[in-house]
C-alpha cells in the first residue's frame, strides 16, 4: 500500500494546480440534504430539517479509492445514496466525469446507473430473500437488457466465479450462503454492469474480521482487474487506511478534514480526527500503550439542530469562544500539501498533545 | 484468469446436474410442511369432494333420474304435500318443499358456492394486492387517497349496498359476484399495503432502485414474492368468508333466486318446513359449515406452513406432535428457510 500512497503524492502533486482534469471521476460540490421533519396536526408542515448532509464537496479521482469516515449518523450513507442518485439532493452539483447527475430522472439517470453502482452494508438487507441467487445478480442485465436467457446465466456464472462463488449455487436463495458469501453477492450484482465507480456503503462491517479481509482483497483485485474506482465509506480507520488512496473525515454532515491516507493519517490536523485516530485499537501493544487516548465527551449533537459555528466545538478539547461564532473554513493549513484541507480554527500542531487538554477540560 | 479457463469452468457448470444444487424455494417447502400437516390435508381432501360433487352436479341427477328443477309431487310429498324424509322413495336426502330431490340441489348449489367463493376470491385479491401494493409503494398523495378509499370501504355497511342494488337492478348472481369482490379486495389490501410499506424500505428495494429498476419491475419483482405469503393465507381465508356471504345475500333473498338451488335460499326456503322436514334445514347447513371450515383449516394449515414460528389456533394434539417430529428430522428445513414475514393474524 506504500508504493501506491507514494505513487498518489506524487500523482496529487501534478494535479494540484489544476482541480478540474480528466481525472476526476466524480465531483460532489457543496451537497446539501436536508430531511423535513414533518408534523403539526391535520394538516402536516415542516416544522424543521434534520441537516444530513450540509454542503460537502469531494473530489474521487479515477481508479482511485476515496475512504470516507465519520460516527454513525454523521451523513455518510446519506452522501453515498444522494451520489448513487437514490435521493433527492436539497441542493448542490454532483458531477460525474463532467456531467451534471443531481437530481435527473429515473429515465435520464438509467445511463449513469451502468456506470455507478453501489454494495451495501447488511449482507442480509441487500439481497431479497425470495429470489434465487442467479436471478439477483441477473437483475442488472435484466434491467438493463444487456443480456437474457443462456447469456444472461453465463455472464451470471462467470460473475460468480470471478467473486469466488460456486457457481453451482446459482439456484440457491440468499439464506443458504453465509455473511461473506453473501457479500460477494452483493459485489458481483454491482459488477455485473462494468461500472467505473463502485459505492461501498460501510461494506465489511457487517463482517467477521476474518472475512472482512477476503472481502477487502477480493475489491482491491476487482479494482485491479477492472480499473474501478471506489468511494470506500466506513468507521473502521483501519479498513479505511487499507483500501483508500485519500480520506475525507465527516462530521455532522460537513467534512472536517480531507486529504491524501498517509497526509490524514499520519499528521491529523481535525482534533476530530486526532481523536478518531486515537481510539482506534492499534495492532501493536507497545505502540498501544504509549498513545494517549483522546476522550471527547458528550453525544453527537441532534443533526435537528446542529451546534452554532464549528459544528465539533460542543466536544473539541481544544474550542475556544471563536469556534462558536463563526464556522470554520475547509482549507489548507500553513504547512500542509495544497490537497489536505483541515476545517478548523485552531488545527492540532505537530506533537501537540490533545489528550491532556481534553483530561483538564474534564476536571 | 483467462477466457478459455472461464469459458471451461462455464462448460463444465452447465453439464453438472442442476438439480442437487438448487436451493427449495419458498413453496417447496410450503408444500412440505402442508403436506404432513394432517388437519390441512383432511381440508383438502374435504374441499376437493366438494368441488367434484360439484363439476360432477349433472352426474348426480343423472345417476339419481332426478333433474335439478324437477319436481316430483307424487313420491316426493307425503299426503299431506310435506316433504319425504332421506331414504325414502329413491330420495338420498329427502326432498325439499316443492317435491325435488335434495341432494341433487345440494350438489348444484355447490356449484354456485364455490364459483362465488373463488371468482369473487380471484379478482378481489388480484385488486386487493394490486391496490396495496401502489398504495404503499408509491405513498405520498397517491397512499392518502387510496388508502382512505380502503379505509371507507371497510367501514361501508355491505347489507344496505346489496340491499340497494338488488332494489335498483334485481338480485343477481352478478349482483352477488360485484358486491362480494367490491366488499373482499379492502380486507387484502390493507394488509398488502402495511407489508409494502416495511419492504420497501429494506436495503434489496435500494439496490433494485441503484440498478435502475423501475417502481412496477421492484413492486411485481421485488415486493410481490414477500408479499405471498400473507396473500395466500388471506386468499384462502377468504374463500369461506365468499361463501358465506353469498348464502346470506341468498339467505335474504337478495342474491341467487329460486328455482336456481343455493345453499343460502334453500335456508332460507327450509324456514318453513324445517319443524316437519329437519332434513331440509340440516343437510344444506352442513354442506355450508363442512364447505367453509374446511377452507378456513386449509387457510390455517397453509398460514402454518408458510410461517412456522406462528401457533395454530385449532392445533390438535397429532398435529403437534407431526411437527415436532418433522422438525426434528429434517433440521434443514427451517435453517434454510427463507425470512418470513410475520403474519398479523387471521383477516
Amino acid at each position: 500500500m506504500s508504493e501506491t500512497g507514494n505513487r498518489d503524492i506524487a500523482s496529487a502533486a501534478r494535479l494540484e494546480a489544476e482541480l478540474w482534469d480528466d481525472d476526476v471521476l466524480v465531483s460532489v460540490e457543496n451537497l446539501v440534504k436536508y430531511y423535513p421533519i414533518r408534523g403539526g396536526g391535520i394538516i402536516s408542515r415542516t416544522i424543521g430539517q434534520v441537516q444530513a448532509v450540509d454542503g460537502v464537496s469531494l473530489v474521487v479521482r479515477r481508479g482511485q479509492t476515496l475512504g470516507l469516515v465519520g460516527e454513525t449518523g454523521c451523513g455518510k450513507s446519506t452522501l453515498a445514496r444522494c451520489i448513487a442518485g437514490l435521493f433527492q439532493v436539497t441542493s448542490g452539483r454532483i458531477l460525474f466525469e463532467g456531467r451534471d447527475i443531481t437530481n435527473l430522472s429515473r429515465r435520464q439517470m438509467q445511463p449513469f446507473r451502468r456506470e455507478i453502482q453501489m454494495i451495501f452494508q447488511d449482507p442480509y438487507g441487500s439481497l431479497n430473500p425470495r429470489r434465487r441467487v442467479g436471478s439477483i445478480i441477473g437483475d442488472p442485465f435484466t434491467v438493463h437488457k444487456t443480456a437474457s436467457g443462456a447469456q444472461r446465466k453465463r455472464a451470471v456464472q462467470e460473475l460468480m466465479e470471478r467473486v469466488g462463488l460456486n457457481p453451482e449455487h446459482y439456484n440457491r436463495f440468499p439464506a443458504e450462503f453465509s455473511g461473506g458469501q453473501r457479500q460477494r453477492i452483493g459485489v458481483a450484482r454491482a459488477l455485473a454492469l462494468r461500472p467505473k465507480l463502485i459505492i461501498c456503503d460501510e461494506p465489511v462491517s457487517a463482517l467477521d474480521v476474518s472475512i472482512q479481509a477476503q472481502v477487502l482483497n477480493l475489491l482491491a483485485d476487482l479494482q485491479d482487474d477492472f480499473g474501478l474506482t471506489y468511494l470506500f465509506i466506513a468507521h473502521d480507520l483501519e479498513v479505511v487506511r487499507h483500501v483508500s488512496h485519500s480520506v475525507s473525515v465527516m462530521y455532522l454532515g460537513k467534512i472536517a478534514e480531507q486529504g491524501l491516507k498517509n497526509d490524514v493519517y499520519d499528521s491529523a490536523r481535525h482534533p476530530y480526527t486526532a481523536a478518531l485516530l486515537s481510539a482506534a485499537p492499534a495492532a501493536d501493544p507497545n505502540a498501544a500503550a504509549q498513545r494517549q487516548r483522546i476522550l471527547l465527551t458528550g453525544d453527537v449533537p441532534s443533526p435537528v439542530n446542529p451546534p452554532s459555528g464549528c459544528r465539533f466545538h460542543t466536544r473539541c478539547p481544544k474550542a475556544q469562544s471563536l469556534c462558536g461564532e463563526q464556522e470554520p473554513v475547509l482549507e489548507a493549513k500553513a504547512g500542509d500539501p495544497a490537497n489536505h484541507l483541515t476545517a478548523c480554527h485552531f488545527p492540532v500542531q505537530a506533537g501537540e498533545q490533545l489528550a491532556r487538554a481534553a483530561g483538564r477540560d474534564q476536571r | 484468469m483467462s477466457i478459455t479457463e472461464i469459458q471451461f469452468q462455464a462448460q463444465t457448470v452447465e453439464s453438472a446436474p442442476e438439480q442437487a444444487i438448487q436451493g427449495r424455494s419458498q413453496w417447496q417447502l410450503t408444500w412440505r410442511r402442508l403436506r404432513s400437516d394432517r388437519v390441512a390435508v383432511g381440508s383438502v381432501v374435504v374441499i376437493l369432494i366438494v368441488a367434484i360433487c360439484a363439476i360432477i352436479a349433472p352426474v348426480f341427477a343423472a345417476l339419481t333420474g332426478h333433474p335439478v328443477d324437477q319436481e316430483y309431487p307424487n313420491t316426493g310429498w307425503t299426503l299431506q304435500g310435506l316433504p319425504v324424509g332421506p331414504m325414502t322413495h329413491g330420495f338420498l336426502l329427502g326432498t325439499d318443499s316443492q317435491a325435488r330431490d335434495l341432494i341433487v340441489r345440494i350438489a348444484y348449489g355447490a356449484r354456485i358456492s364455490l364459483f362465488v367463493g373463488i371468482s369473487t376470491t380471484f379478482v378481489a385479491t388480484l385488486a386487493g394486492v394490486t391496490i396495496g401494493m401502489i398504495s404503499g409503494y408509491f405513498g405520498g398523495g397517491v397512499d392518502a387517497v387510496l388508502a382512505r378509499f380502503i379505509d371507507a370501504v371497510l367501514a361501508f355497511p355491505f347489507i344496505v349496498l346489496a340491499l340497494s342494488l338488488a332494489a335498483v337492478f334485481g338480485p343477481s348472481l352478478t349482483i352477488v359476484l360485484v358486491v362480494i369482490t367490491f366488499f373482499s379486495w379492502a380486507g387484502i389490501s390493507r394488509v398488502v399495503r402495511g407489508q409494502t410499506l416495511s419492504i420497501k424500505e429494506k436495503e434489496y428495494i435500494e439496490a433494485a432502485r441503484s440498478l435502475g429498476a423501475g417502481p412496477w419491475r421492484i413492486m411485481f419483482i421485488d415486493i410481490l414474492p414477500n408479499l405471498m405469503a400473507p396473500v395466500l393465507v388471506l386468499a384462502t381465508l377468504s374463500i369461506p368468508a365468499a361463501i358465506v356471504f353469498e348464502a346470506t345475500l341468498s339467505y335474504l333473498g337478495l342474491g341467487i333466486q329460486l328455482p336456481t338451488p343455493s345453499w343460502g335460499n334453500m335456508l332460507a326456503d327450509a324456514q318453513n318446513d324445517f319443524q316437519v322436514a329437519w332434513w331440509y334445514l340440516l343437510f344444506p347447513a352442513l354442506a355450508l359449515l363442512i364447505t367453509t371450515l374446511a377452507f378456513n383449516l386449509l387457510g390455517d394449515g397453509v398460514r402454518d406452513a408458510m410461517d412456522p414460528r406462528t401457533e395454530r389456533i385449532f392445533a390438535a394434539a397429532s398435529g403437534r406432535r407431526g411437527r415436532r417430529k418433522r422438525r426434528r428430522v429434517t433440521p434443514i428445513d427451517v435453517l434454510s428457510d427463507p425470512a418470513q414475514p410475520t403474519l398479523g393474524g387471521p383477516a
